[in-house]
This record gives structure tokens, C-alpha cells and sequence, in this order.
């Protein structure tokens, strides 16, 4: 599983990093970026504010 | 590049009002201190109302409120319950400001790289390990990268810290602990005062509130938190949808667009390890009950800077030493803001029926007490014994 950022969308505010139980998100100049250890739980598309995150499914 | 110290008591990592808090504390106590902040600009962008008290302002933070960062004087405060009743109160001068951030957490850190500290901007601190008794770390810069060690290091790094789960303090936020916030900084906005505005209603805002905080020339800062699971849009549609319902904001412009997270679910039972104090929004370091945590950081840093220099004093960084900064914390604030989020367990468990009723029976000096957690809460049991189905809440008040 993994979490893409729309980057027309994202803000940056880093709230998403800030939910995930997994550690798997992280905050970079670049936006947001995702690692393997994320386990698809949604808790960050769930708290998005402005709508920015999807989750696809499958093996990265 | 300007040359970067590799060796140092303390780094702080995250320069927002934590961090800078932290830096300048440490200096002052003959600490040698790195501050270091991945963003370009310190104090942007921003995720806050950036509203403070008069007693956050001079007491917590220890500044007067002069400068360029002061746009606005907050002389009262006006709550709407879901019905558009409202309570007010209002004082006789300023009992808080609304700054502009931007200028704020810059003249903070300002204050801390003249007390001594190394601040440096752009800069982001990764990879940390334990090494003999110290931390290392990887210090990444525009045209190169080095590594810095460090005895301590305190992590400021805001809500989406990592810096505290690499060292072993777990400060991730379960999904109803953290308020989604959005927020339209606006131009153009029609019968703005010196009072700052509170929205409640579950239909406009389930589980948080809207605010209007004015900056002045008739510009504000206009936003809302919402909860999950309550909410079932995103924070942006509801703040859009909510602007779109008030015709003060008809002809208005937007001057910016702001999002974050807020850790309004209440505290870690430690925020310490070997080698490592957490202060801030990292460490949820925020009133539960209207979101505000630029004093609460910048105290929580100071305090973390004073064990820092006792442990440097006595060579020991251990996490039992380090404890202390736990124990001073939840002495001097954690008591209080814990007494706040039971409050806030309360409020959200209202109906806006209740919500309605409630605001015949408040006063707006209550609202003040209840907000800073001093008193007021014998009071706000009393009001809601009244009401048969709110009596179980009136009994976790007291």
C-alpha cells in the first residue's frame, strides 16, 4: 500500500504525518512522501484537510 | 555555505516558538546550542489563528508585545451558539494580540540566536542514533550534508515530528486526537472589531469551532477545526461552505490558504528518552480546549533547556535523569490543561440544543475562566445539573 499527494492540493501542514501509527509518512521540501512500512490504514486521507491524499492499493 | 558546528551540548531541532524557546534558554544558561529549521522561512507557513493572551504574551513567553508582528489588539471575545445567541465579554484594554507569524517566530528566534544559540534555516537534521552516550545526526543543507553530534537534543518539530520516534518517543496522534484545521487569511472583510469571533454548531463544525480573529484594515484570519469521526467532509469544504452562508464575506478576498493539524487529544505520559526531551505541538503541548500552543511550547522549551544545562552540568542524559523536564511540565501545565480537556470531553458530548441552552446561563467572564482552566468549572457543573440529561456530565466536571 501507499498514499500519494495530490501536489496541486497539498499545503504541507504535515497533519497527515502526524497520524500515521506507522511512521511510514514523512514531511520534505518536496511534499509528502511515502515508505513501504505504510500499512493502508487511510487515518491520513481520513485527516486531510484540504482533500489531498489517495490511497492506492496493492504492493508499491 | 557558512560552516555549521559538529559538535554541540544541544541541538534543537524545529524552529517555531518551542524550538526558539528552547535555543534561547539554553544559551543563556552557557549552553552551546544548534537550532536548526528544514523550512526556507522560519514562522511560514502558518497553522494558526495566531491569537495569544496577555498572559501567554508576558508571562509564558516573558515578551512585550511591541513590533512590527503586533497586528492587532484583542480587547474581548464574542461566542455564537449554534442558534446565533451569543456571549460576550470585554476589557478595558488588551487581554491578548493577533501577530503575524511570519514576524513573530522570526523575532523569536531572533532573540534566541542573540542570547547565542546557532539558528540556521534550510537545514534539516535526519537519521538520528545513539552513539556512545550522544546522539548523531545527519544534517542536510543546500550543497551538502555533514553530521553533528549532540548530548541532547530537543525535538520542536512541530505535529508531523519524527525526530521523537527515531529517538523512541512515540508522539504519533490517533485520528480523534488531532483537530483538522483550514483557515482563509481574508481581505476586504466587513464589521471586524477588536473582539475575537467564536462559532459553535455540530452541523457547521462537528467537533471543533469556527473563529474570525481580526488583523486589522479589515483583514482576519478565518478558520475552522472539525473532528473526525464527526466531520464527513474535508475542513476546507466546511470552511468554505461556512464562509459562503455569512454575507460579510460576500465581496472578500483571499489572502492566503492554511491547513494543519492540531493535538488537541490530550498528553503523552512521557516525553522524554535518553538523550531526548519533546516540546510542543510534537509533544501535543496545546490547550485542548481552543487549540492555542504558542506559549505552551515556547514554556515547554524553556523548561526543557533548563534540565538540559543541570544534565550537561552532571554529564548524565539519560532518560531517568531527564525526567525531570517530565515532572516540571506536568507540575507547572500539565495539571491545568489536563483539567482543560476534560472540559472539552464535556463540550463536545453537547448537542447544539444543549449548546443553545447552555449560552442563556453563561457569562463572558466565565468563559474566560473555564478557557484558562482556573476556575469556572463548579460553576459550569452547576449550570448543567440543571438540565436532568446533562448531570452525567456535570459530574466529570467536579
Amino acid at each position: 500500500m501507499a498514499v500519494t499527494a495530490d501536489k496541486g492540493r497539498c499545503l504541507r501542514c504535515g497533519g497527515c504525518v502526524g497520524v500515521c501509527p506507522v511512521a511510514a509518512l514523512r514531511l520534505t521540501e518536496h511534499g509528502i512522501e511515502c515508505s513501504s512500512k505504510c500499512t493502508g490504514c487511510s487515518a491520513c486521507v481520513q485527516f486531510c484537510p484540504v482533500g489531498a491524499l489517495r490511497l492506492s492499493g496493492g504492493k508499491d | 555555505m557558512i560552516e555549521i558546528p559538529k559538535e554541540v551540548d544541544v541541538l534543537v531541532v524545529g524552529m517555531g516558538p518551542g524550538g526558539s524557546g528552547a535555543a534561547k534558554r539554553c544559551a543563556e544558561l552557557g549552553l552551546k546550542v544548534l537550532g536548526v529549521e528544514k523550512r526556507a522561512e522560519i514562522g511560514a507557513p502558518k497553522r494558526c489563528g495566531e491569537a495569544i493572551s496577555r498572559h501567554g504574551m508576558l508571562d509564558r513567553i516573558g515578551i512585550k508585545p511591541e513590533g512590527q508582528w503586533i497586528m492587532q489588539e484583542v480587547c474581548g471575545a464574542i461566542v455564537y451558539a449554534p442558534n446565533g445567541k451569543s456571549v460576550r465579554v470585554d476589557y478595558k484594554g488588551p487581554e491578548g494580540w493577533i501577530v503575524e507569524r511570519k514576524l513573530f517566530d522570526k523575532h523569536l528566534a531572533a532573540l534566541a540566536a542573540n542570547a547565542g544559540a546557532r539558528v540556521l534555516a534550510k537545514v534539516e537534521a535526519k537519521n538520528f542514533r545513539r552513539n556512545d552516550g550522544k546522539v548523531t545526526a545527519e544534517l542536510e543543507y543546500e550543497g551538502g550534508r555533514h553530521e553533528v553530534t549532540a548530548k541532547i537534543v530537543i525535538a520542536a518539530d512541530g505535529v508531523e515530528s519524527m525526530v521523537a520516534r527515531e529517538l523512541g518517543v512515540n508522539t504519533s496522534n490517533k485520528l480523534v486526537d488531532i483537530c483538522v484545521g483550514a483557515q482563509f487569511e481574508m481581505a476586504g472583510v466587513k464589521g471586524l472589531t477588536n473582539l475575537i469571533e467564536f462559532y459553535f454548531g455540530n452541523d457547521a463544525s462537528p467537533g471543533g469551532y469556527v473563529w474570525v480573529f481580526s488583523k486589522g484594515n479589515g483583514t482576519a484570519n478565518v478558520g475552522i477545526g472539525v473532528r473526525k469521526p464527526w466531520a464527513k467532509k474535508t475542513a476546507l469544504e466546511y470552511l468554505e461552505d461556512w464562509v459562503r452562508s455569512q454575507p460579510r464575506f460576500r465581496d472578500a478576498s483571499i489572502l492566503e490558504v492554511n491547513a494543519g493539524g492540531v493535538p488537541v487529544g490530550g498528553f503523552l505520559e512521557s516525553n522524554v528518552a535518553d538523550n531526548l526531551m519533546v516540546v510542543g505541538d510534537a509533544a501535543h503541548h496545546v490547550n485542548p480546549i481552543h487549540g492555542g500552543g504558542i506559549p505552551e511550547a515556547y514554556m515547554a522549551g524553556k523548561i526543557a533547556a533548563e534540565v538540559a544545562a543541570e544534565a550537561v552540568k552532571k554529564g548524565d542524559f539519560s532518560k531517568k535523569f531527564l525526567k525531570k523536564y517530565d515532572e516540571r511540565w506536568n507540575r507547572e501545565r500539565g495539571g491545568s490543561l489536563k483539567k482543560i480537556l476534560k472540559l472539552r470531553e464535556v463540550m463536545e458530548s453537547m448537542s447544539d440544543d444543549d449548546l443553545n441552552w447552555l449560552v442563556e446561563y453563561l457569562k463572558g467572564d466565565d468563559l474566560v475562566e473555564l478557557s484558562r482552566g482556573n476556575s469556572g468549572f463548579a460553576r459550569l457543573a452547576k449550570i448543567l445539573m440543571k438540565k436532568p440529561k446533562l448531570m452525567k456530565l456535570a459530574r466529570k466536571l467536579v
